[in-house]
């Protein structure tokens, strides 16, 4: 599912709404999330899962073309840790349908 | 602070001009189907933002940590998120203390 077709979805679902406000709510909420982020900021969905920042640090690496070793310093990359009733079905999906053990 | 369902239904209302009722029932639907496609098999691909894939992962041995007796972790699938370019760069940037 691309976020084209979710904000496809969510249209049909609330056709109550103007399409344009669904298509911009998906853009604003992203934008607001990754900002979020941006800030050092958590996020943090009950049900569906939380988003921090984990810091990577500084290392020395190499340019690939010539074999240098160039100095990189630490940063931080976003880290998601998927929420309890996520977790549980997609996994009992899996498990109903794929017979695993 | 971290960021809630509140704070963004809050921000839908304040910026796209719907009324707060339906600002709480988007981002309530918006992760719901996000969930349910998932839950269907489906790998999740929000451009700019990142992908939430599905991992399938096989048994293997575990140990409950306190008893120290070996139990096997069953078979079972995950969701992982893959931050896009976008995401990356903009985090990459940031120089503070992250929450």
């Amino acid at each position: 599912m691309t976020k084209s077709e979710l904000i496809e979805i969510l249209a049909r679902k609330r056709n109550d709404i103007p399409y344009r406000d669904i298509e911009q709510a998906v853009k604003t909420l992203l934008e607001q999330m990754s900002e979020s982020l941006a800030n050092g900021e958590r996020i943090e969905i009950r049900g569906f899962g939380s988003f921090s920042l984990h810091f990577r640090p500084p290392r020395v690496g190499r340019n690939p073309k010539t074999g240098d070793a160039v100095s990189l310093t630490g940063k931080y990359v976003p880290h998601f840790k998927p929420g309890k009733e996520l977790r549980e079905r997609v996994n009992e999906r899996y498990d109903a349908t794929d017979g695993a053990s | 602070m971290a960021l809630t369902k509140a704070d963004m239904a809050e921000r839908l209302f304040e910026e796209l001009g719907i009324n707060k009722r339906e600002a709480k029932e988007l981002v309530e639907i918006f992760f719901e189907e996000i969930r349910g496609a998932l839950e269907g098999g489906q790998q999740v691909k929000l451009s700019g933002f990142g992908n939430f894939d599905l991992r399938d992962k096989n048994q293997r041995p575990g140990r409950n940590p306190k008893t120290g007796q070996e139990i096997p972790i069953t078979a079972r699938r995950v969701v992982t998120f893959r931050p896009g370019q976008k995401l990356k760069a903009r985090v990459d940037a940031f120089k503070g203390e992250a929450q």
